[in-house]
């Protein structure tokens, strides 16, 4: 049994020592292709917030990841792994696009809720399948997210290419959204974000992820959830529903992740663009492993990869002998130590914790 | 039985030998964090007797015995053995030093082989079959020498409890054992296997091997040991010989102060039904009928007791009882309305009814262990707490506040983990939770499983108030002195049905033991009905 750990080296020394390490490994590629890793490292951190556009294409990376870390944040609380964010991200952009299309043309303060409300009701629904089929039928939630994923990325081709696509449109999109109907861009109130995509999402997540610890610590759901994911037998006991408690924070989580499709969709790109999401849902598990599940934690993760997307971009461009494919393989290391290794150094630092606490007063 | 032991204690011809000491522990001490878990411990342990070690839960026994057996590392004091000082790093270390040991929960992998599991971790070669012909060797050898015949070739998972057992001490004796900790080994025997088990200690004990037994029931102490040491709060009371003690003193000097080992209870005063079961049959999750047509009923101000070998489908008649599991036919009446279980939030609705559980696995069913003391005590009730969605934080607060002053809950923290409670607490925990919602029906499952003596005597006489307080209860235990001291009713249990009924003021234990392994039957049906764990009762005979 490992000694408690301190929970402030729990909650920061512990995955800041493992970002150190992804870092000086990835360092460590950097340089043997001849490269200066400092000035890499240099290039990347300016990138991400040396300039108005860098910073901003960071606060757009970072709204997503938020969205995403939380859906798989809730699901994860309670005992789920939602591996399906990216495909409930994908069906939540449909419904956003038919109704921005529906009233195409609406000022964006009235369309924005009900982008939100469209996106979350598709976005719930696709993630209630699994949830459903999970819960009454005992289908494992990993395998059919995962499915689901294939699914949807299916499924939308089909859409978007046969009934959304106009004829006068060559590439695989929607028409577009009226800029009126879009969700505003920060630029135009904030000049300094010059021609970044980051829009107002961009507070509806930070106000998610307040939102998200009332959800958790503060209501009789967030205690029935954890009850549940922490132990099944004595949710049972306690008279909680695992079917329903299934069901519905699997639809919560999709309803969540779908406010990508509202950033995106209805924001950035103004229509419905085959393969949108990018892989955005598949980060958010990385986010919610490394966050803990905690809004404090998916917070800073969320923005950690938004770093390492805009740094990584902004590398790729200024030091051509780092190339795109260095740069994902930097943000794997960063995952498989924060994520898949990340109890990696908890029994040596645990020794070390334990080898100073008896001289540390415990009588 | 303590006369047999006397004689053999008098008749084992190397005393001198005897007097050497197998285990030696000079000025222990580890700390959990804040927790002072053992303070300077001496204790010298003879080579070939049996050494009892007693004490509360959380007096730091399994504690010593793990850094014993290499599982956690002393921070100061040293370990020596047959003379010689060593630092034990881990349990393989420990085996080499030949410590066995033999877990409360068995550390078995159920669909191998009793060979199989003998052999795991000891395999000699990269190809099994030298190493299993040796095995099945050394496994007879054990056998003729100790009484420990268990068919090799079975499979673990179809074995009794008390077979398994011989499994583990056939593993840590294959492996060499000179010293065999055992860690509660009688908790999950019934009677006759926990005498057979006694009958190998001594053999081992007669063949010059040391064994240390950690145990709450002192009449195993005083069964079986030559030597009991005493801890308490982390600290090495005394060591005593054992017969020049009694249970008496040592429950003193466990618990600190006077302890009453009977249960004082007046007559029963039984009212009206408040709980009735009509012909329950229940399935388990693999959907095999555990409870086989059970009826029986529960009246206000009357405990009534059913005993039974684990295993013999109590844990599913209370899990169908307190709506957790569905019935496949039959019905529960609380105060007369049928309980649906239907669906898997029906334990909610056997609260809305009145109905109180306090469950037979806390950690498993009873808590969240990773929650807080104070969320825990709101388990099951949380919906009761605040209006709309919002969780009324404070006045769950409030309520641990007085649980842990009534029930005495120690340490007095309810934002404390709850897994770091002992389990005592833990108990007390969920005891206060149910009893102090006011319910008609309380179901108790084994509600002094783990739990230290002065804790015991506490829970008891709460059980006994609420009795007083017109509360219909029903107990589940498979301590039968639980049942016999507790119960104004007791029932039999074997097989999935109700195989007798007895009244704990003339019940006689044998009988009552007879028809727990349905050896004896008060009903014609269930004559002959068990298989497997009848033959496994008669191999203990």
């Amino acid at each position: 049994m490992n000694s408690p750990l301190p929970r402030w080296v729990d909650v920061a020394l512990l995955p800041l020592l493992n970002v150190i390490i992804a870092f000086l490994i990835g360092g460590l590629i950097v340089l043997s292709v001849g490269q200066n890793p400092l000035r890499a490292v240099q290039v990347m951190l300016f990138g991400a917030f040396g300039y108005g556009t860098g910073f901003g294409y960071t606060l757009y990376y970072t709204t997503d990841f938020i969205f995403a870390g939380l859906a798989v944040s809730l699901a994860m609380h309670a005992g789920l792994f939602n591996i399906g964010a990216e495909g409930q991200a994908y069906v939540a952009g449909l419904g956003v696009i038919l109704i921005a299309l529906a009233l195409n043309g609406l000022h964006w303060t009235l369309m924005f809720p009900l982008m939100i409300i469209a996106g979350a009701l598709f976005g719930a629904g696709w993630a209630y399948i699994p949830g459903y089929l999970q819960a009454k039928r005992g289908s494992h939630i990993v395998i059919t997210t995962i499915l689901f994923n294939f699914i949807a990325t299916s499924m939308m081709s089909f859409i978007i290419a046969r009934f959304l696509k106009p004829p006068t449109v060559a590439s695989d999109e929607s028409a577009p959204i009226e800029m009126v109907s879009r969700v505003l861009k920060l630029n135009t109130f904030i000049p300094y974000f010059k021609t970044a995509p980051v829009n107002v999402t961009v507070f509806l997540a930070i106000g998610g992820l307040f939102a998200f610890y009332w959800l958790i610590w503060r209501t009789k759901f967030g205690y029935a959830v954890r009850a549940l994911g922490h132990n099944q037998a004595a949710a049972n006991y306690a008279g909680i529903s695992n079917q329903k408690m299934i069901m519905l924070v699997m639809a919560l989580s999709g309803a969540i992740v779908a406010m990508i499709a509202v950033n995106n969709v209805g924001g950035v790109h103004g229509r419905l663009i085959m393969n949108y999401v990018n892989g955005a849902g598949f980060v958010g598990i990385a986010v919610a492993f490394m966050g803990k599940g905690h809004p404090i934690g998916v917070g800073l993760s969320a923005l950690l990869f938004g770093v390492l997307y805009q740094g990584g971009s902004e590398l790729a461009f200024s030091m051509p002998g780092i190339t795109r494919e260095m740069i994902v393989t930097i943000q794997a290391l960063v995952i498989l130590f924060t994520g898949a290794m990340g109890d990696m150094l908890r029994t040596p630092l645990a020794r070390l914790f334990s080898a100073a606490t008896p001289s540390g007063g415990a009588r | 039985m303590e006369d047999s032991l006397n004689q053999n204690t008098e008749q084992r011809p190397d005393m001198a030998a005897a007097s050497s000491l197998a285990i030696e522990l000079i000025g222990i001490n580890k700390h959990f964090g804040p927790v002072h878990a053992n303070r300077d411990i001496n204790l010298q342990i003879k080579r070939g007797t049996v050494h009892g070690i007693v004490g509360e839960n959380g007096a730091g026994k399994s504690t010593l015995m793990s850094i014993l057996y290499g599982f956690y590392t002393a921070d100061s004091g040293e370990i020596r053995v047959n003379g010689a000082p060593h630092s034990i790093t881990d349990s393989r270390h420990a085996l080499a030093l030949g410590i066995g040991m033999v877990h409360q929960h068995f550390m078995l992998v159920d669909n191998m082989t009793v060979l199989e599991n003998v052999v795991l971790g000891a395999e000699d070669s990269p190809l099994l079959a030298p190493t299993y012909a040796k095995a099945r060797q050394v496994l007879k050898r054990l056998a003729d020498d100790y009484e420990l015949e268990v068919d090799a070739e079975a499979v673990i998972e179809d074995l009794s409890v008390g077979q398994q057992q011989r499994v583990e001490i056939l593993k840590a004796l294959y492996r060499g054992a000179e010293v065999l900790i055992l860690d509660e080994p009688t908790g999950v025997l019934t009677p006759a296997e926990a005498d057979h088990l006694f009958r190998i200690l001594r053999t081992l004990r007669d063949e010059g091997k040391t064994i240390i037994l950690i145990t709450h029931k002192l009449r195993e102490i005083m069964a079986i040991t030559d030597e009991v040491s005493v801890m308490r709060q982390g600290a090495m009371v005394k060591t005593l010989q054992t017969k020049d003690t009694s249970p008496g003193e040592l429950a003193e000097l466990m618990v600190g102060r006077r302890v009453l080992l009977r249960v004082e209870k007046g007559p029963a005063n039984p009212g009206k039904v408040l709980l009735e079961v009509e012909n329950l049959v229940v399935t388990d999750d693999f959907k095999v009928p555990r409870v086989k047509g059970v009826s029986f009923n529960v009246r206000a101000g009357e405990i009534v007791g059913i005993a039974g070998v684990a295993g013999n489908g109590q844990s599913e008649l209370l899990e169908s009882v307190s709506g957790m599991r569905d019935q496949l036919l039959g019905v529960v009446r609380l105060n007369g309305a049928p309980l649906s279980l239907e669906g898997d939030d029906g334990a909610a609705r056997a609260r809305a009814a009145g109905l109180a559980h306090v469950p037979e696995d806390r950690l498993r069913e009873g808590l969240v262990t990773a929650f807080s003391e104070w969320e825990n005590s709101i388990l099951g009730y949380q919906d009761k707490y605040g209006k709309g969605l919002g969780l009324d934080i404070d006045l769950a607060r409030k309520t641990a506040d007085e649980y842990i002053k009534k029930f005495d809950i120690r340490p007095p923290s309810k934002d404390l983990k709850t897994a770091n409670f002992s389990g005592g607490n833990q108990q007390k925990i969920v005891l206060a939770r149910e009893m102090e919602r006011n319910p008609d029906v309380l179901i108790v499952g084994q509600p002094t499983r783990g739990v230290d003596i002065g804790a015991i005597e506490f829970i008891h006489n709460q059980i006994i108030k609420m009795r007083d307080a017109g509360k219909a209860i029903l107990l589940v235990s498979v301590e039968l002195d639980e049942i016999r001291s507790l119960s104004d009713r007791i029932l039999v249990i074997f097989d999935g049905k109700i195989v007798g009924e007895a009244d704990p003021a003339t019940a006689d234990e044998t009988e009552l033991g007879l028809l727990m392994t349905g050896v004896h039957s008060a009903t014609p049906t269930a004559a002959g009905a068990g298989t497997l764990k009848n033959n496994a009762g008669k191999g203990d005979a």
